[in-house]
């Protein structure tokens, strides 16, 4: 492999995240490095898309730094973090369903659109030629996902395997850095994950783009990440390669119950 | 000018390379090729196609391709894959295409057979195929893919980049500018130019050894027939590997100059049809029928007004449709309501079938049903039948141009003579006809008569017009135990002209009755029944509904009623049936890739099936291996009921 794995981007220290008096992450530190891929596993409610919220800018941590490419951060709203390269997908699909495959990559551009709204409402000036660019940017990713046979169909009217698909080139279309994937594989059959996780390892090697996924299929999370984050009641009681955490007693405990 | 010179060089002594430098010589910016990429129609013109094959060939000589040699070329159709074909050519070698969804195993016996040294892939699917086989064919020295996506860490030496190629022939050409010119020279009208496989229906694949000669007189036979000019468009879609395939999208293109179109990937070829709208189009009839099957459906979405519009119009293109298209004589009334219709109908529906600019359609590979066939002339759509076999270059017979027989593939075509033998076996002979089968003399020698009449293993006759119908395949044809004629693929293609049967495979060889497997079309039989609110769960589910097995019962019996009226195949009535749990599947190897039925092979699988049709059991239960398409494997079992399908006493017609 050429990929090679950088150094720390993303650096998590004591995050804490309370929502009055649920506390939905405890004390939590890990860090994310460039060009890996990194999963963040648990059993329901770890608090393993809160994180996801956190990194992104969704939800604002009482405690805690959160150092990206070497600047701490304190408060930021999800557009700041677009357009500093991060991108994501949704554990429920979140498109827009009445528009097309095309229109909603499209949409994923937005962040990277120069001309102002009227330019565009007008179509004058710069509007139409950076349309174009933006288009064959978007085409770029409708062929590496193939998904050319449903360029034009509305996403309400496709299979949910296809619609997650649609979703994963929508945060593509941003050209992000950082991808956080967030259950990409969930409800999928074989043949569907085994596409998925093609995509998955094919984005990050050839795009070099930082994958931070929640994935609930073990087979898959300990197949393609190089190092895994586990969650359990918002406490963070793994963290190293996959072979590490799969002999971690604490994780087979959380996982299979206390008994065994 | 052009046209003439196109026309007026056919003396007998062209190659597809001459023909090629000659149309980028006289219409060099006319388009040649154009393919979709990145949601965009390229173009590339013949002289651009031209420069490229240039390069290409010079890049495979300076690899160390020498005359004669064989090009394996593996993958979809692909502008580039074409080129590399008409490359191969200019140094007198030959390309070899295969089946692109052919597994690793299937393409080694090909690989084996014809010592291939060179392979030029699409992308790295295949790429993967070969390197899994590698080992096995220590002779193959070079792969060249055209699709560079994943091939990044492939870092064997033997695998090439086509652009790298491209690169590298140009500088071998600027260093020898004369040498491709003299490779072309060199190549005489009779060398061979491609090896096409046969299917293998019967044993291994057989390498098809064709001259130039012989596809260039097929291709300009159905130039004159169907006049086509070089302003035509094709969408290249179907199997390289396919003699049809290779007839319209490169012998014929290199002969009249039409334009060839890629359609973006397999799944778009729909979309792709409707925005090049073709002038000529080629498909076989499964695709006709599942384009008719996709407008019925969503016709009963349509709301009221427009669904009897549209059954109102149809009803009318069906009474004088087929008869205008013929030019024979309509009433007035008639006339202005198919006008009309024109307008309101069959226009705008050709139009969603991507038809609109259609001047010749064909489909041959398999028997078309006659309510299928009339519905597309019916709508104005110039679809017409052919016939013909991999060793004629898919050019026996063709249906003219308004003299059209819905049960025949018409009479001979230009230069083509047909004969029959005692045992009613169809003989073909003319130009078109292959030079010999790779390393097999015996089978050459075999496959031609004396007079040099090939035989083509089907059984038909020649009607008082002197077109050709075409029974079924002679080794196929058997006989009933009470001595009457039994021809399988006659039945199979009745009852799959239900839009309902996707597959057909009927026993009767010395036995006392016909009986029937099924194979339900997953698509209509589902659309009906969700219709009927009958839930399923898959297709085994589907096809063990009663509700389904009565369906078919109904189509049984109606081919039944219908056998009852021709007296040759009276007595193959249909008297037991039973609906498959699978599909029949190239992958299980029940069917050719092709897509035929390899009847010997169903028989010896499913043989304990045939003796409860034949013992009268009321059921059978059996479990079947499946493979998948990822190469996993897995069983699927049920318990198959099986059905008595009503027969009718023979209409004794007065002789």
């Amino acid at each position: 492999m050429s990929r090679t794995i950088g150094d720390v981007i993303l650096d998590l220290q004591n995050i804490s995240l309370r929502f009055g008096g649920v506390k939905a992450l405890t004390d939590i530190s890990f860090d994310v490095r460039e060009h890996e891929i990194r999963a963040i596993i648990g059993p329901n409610g770890a608090g393993k898309s809160s994180m996801l919220n956190v990194i992104n800018g969704v939800y604002h941590p009482q405690e805690g730094t959160i150092i990206f490419r070497g600047q701490e951060r304190k408060k930021m709203e999800p557009h700041q973090a677009a357009t500093q390269g991060i991108a994501r997908t949704f554990q429920n699909i979140a498109l827009f369903k009445g528009m097309s495959v095309l229109d909603n990559l499209m949409t994923g551009r937005l962040t990277l659109m120069k001309s102002h709204f009227f330019e565009h409402a007008l179509w004058m000036g710069r509007a139409k030629k950076e349309e174009l660019e933006h288009r064959k940017k978007v085409e770029e990713v409708i062929d590496f996902l193939e998904i050319q046979h449903i360029r034009k169909t509305p996403v309400s009217r496709l299979p949910y395997g296809l619609q997650k698909r649609v979703e994963l080139g929508r945060a593509l279309a941003a050209e992000p850095s950082m991808l956080l994937l967030d259950e990409p594989m969930a409800g999928m059959n074989v043949e569907e994950k085994q596409d998925m996780c093609r995509f998955i390892l094919d984005v990050n090697d050839q795009m070099g783009t930082t994958i931070v996924l929640i994935e609930h299929d073990m087979g898959v999370v300990m197949d393609i990440s190089d190092r895994v984050v586990v969650l359990d009641y918002g406490k963070k009681i793994g963290d190293g390669v996959p072979e590490d955490v799969k002999n971690n007693p604490e994780v087979i405990k959380a996982y299979l119950g206390a008994g065994h | 000018m052009s046209q003439e010179t196109a026309v007026g060089i056919f003396d007998g002594t062209q190659t597809f390379p001459r023909l090629l430098f000659h149309h980028a010589k006289v219409r060099g910016a006319a388009p040649a090729i154009r393919e979709k990429d990145l949601g965009i129609w390229q173009t590339w013109s013949w002289a651009d196609v031209a420069e490229r094959v240039r390069a290409l060939a010079c890049g495979l000589a300076a690899l160390g391709f020498q005359r004669g040699e064989h090009l394996a070329i593996i993958g979809d159709n692909r502008p580039h894959l074409y080129m590399m074909m008409s490359a191969a050519q200019c140094l007198g070698g030959v390309p070899v295409p295969l089946y692109q969804d052919a597994v690793a195993a299937e393409m080694l016996f090909v690989f084996q057979d014809a010592g291939i040294r060179f392979v030029a892939v699409e992308d790295q699917e295949q790429v993967d195929k070969l390197l899994e086989i590698h080992e096995q064919i220590p002779q193959l020295q070079h792969i060249i893919y055209d699709d560079p996506r994943g091939m990044r860490h492939y870092n064997q030496p033997f695998l090439h980049d086509i652009h790298e190629l491209m690169e590298m022939g140009r500088i071998h050409n600027r260093n020898h500018p004369d040498f491709l010119d003299a490779e072309v020279a060199q190549g005489q009208s009779d060398d061979v130019s491609v090896m096409l496989y046969t299917s293998g229906t019967t044993g291994q694949p057989k390498g098809v050894c064709q001259s130039h000669g012989a596809f260039i007189a097929a291709a300009r036979g159905s130039m004159e027939m169907d006049k086509l000019d070089p302003s035509g468009d094709i969408l290249s879609y179907l199997p390289m590997a396919w003699v049809g395939d290779h007839l319209f999208s490169f012998a014929q293109a290199l002969v009249v100059g039409f334009t060839i179109n890629c359609p973006e990937s397999s799944d778009t070829v729909t979309t792709d049809l409707r925005e090049i709208g073709p002038t000529y189009y080629f498909a076989p009839p499964r695709v006709f029928e599942s384009l008719l099957t996709s407008i019925m459906i969503r016709m009963e979405d349509a709301g009221a007004i427009k669904r009897r519009m549209f059954h109102y119009f149809l009803g009318i293109a069906k009474r004088c449709g087929a008869d205008l298209l013929d030019g024979k004589p309509v009433s007035f009334g008639d006339r202005v309501l198919y006008g009309l219709g024109n307008l309101l109908v069959y226009g705008p529906l050709r139009n969603v079938l991507g038809m609109s600019r259609i001047r010749v359609a064909y489909t041959a590979g398999a028997a078309i049903g006659p309510d299928l066939f009339r519905f597309y002339r019916s709508i104005g759509i110039n679809l017409k039948q052919f016939y013909g076999q991999t060793e004629a270059c898919a050019y026996v017979c063709l249906q003219p141009n308004r003299a059209i027989k819905f049960d025949s593939v018409g009479p001979p075509a230009p230069r083509v003579e047909i004969k029959i033998a005692d045992n009613g076996e169809v003989l073909v002979k003319g130009p078109m006809l292959l030079k010999e089968y790779y390393q097999r003399p015996n089978d050459t020698a075999e496959s031609l008569t004396a007079e040099g009449y090939f035989l083509t293993g089907d059984a038909g006759f020649l009607d008082a017009d002197g077109h050709l119908k075409i029974i079924d395949r002679a080794k196929d044809v058997g006989k009933l135990a009470n001595g009457a004629m039994f021809a399988p693929n006659y039945i199979e293609n009745k009852l799959k002209f239900f839009q309902h049967i996707k597959e057909a495979v009927c026993f009767g060889h010395e036995r006392s009755m016909v009986c029937a497997f099924i194979n339900i079309d997953m698509g209509a039989v589902g659309n009906w029944a969700e219709r009927r609110n009958i839930p399923y769960s898959g297709y085994t589910d589907l096809a063990g509904k009663p509700e389904v097995c009565e369906l078919i019962r109904e189509c049984v019996e109606q081919v039944n009623a219908a056998l009852t009226e021709e007296a040759m195949v009276a007595d193959s009535q249909i008297h037991r049936f039973l609906v498959l749990h699978k599909e029949l599947d190239p992958d299980d190897d029940e069917l050719t890739r092709t897509r035929k039925v390899r009847r010997n092979f169903v028989a010896k699988k499913y043989a304990v099936l045939i003796d409860a049709l034949y013992s009268g059991k009321p059921s059978q239960f059996i479990t079947t291996e499946v493979k998948f398409e990822d190469g996993r494997r897995g069983q699927v079992s049920a318990d198959l009921k099986i059905i008595d399908a009503k027969t009718f006493p023979t209409v004794q017609k007065a002789a």
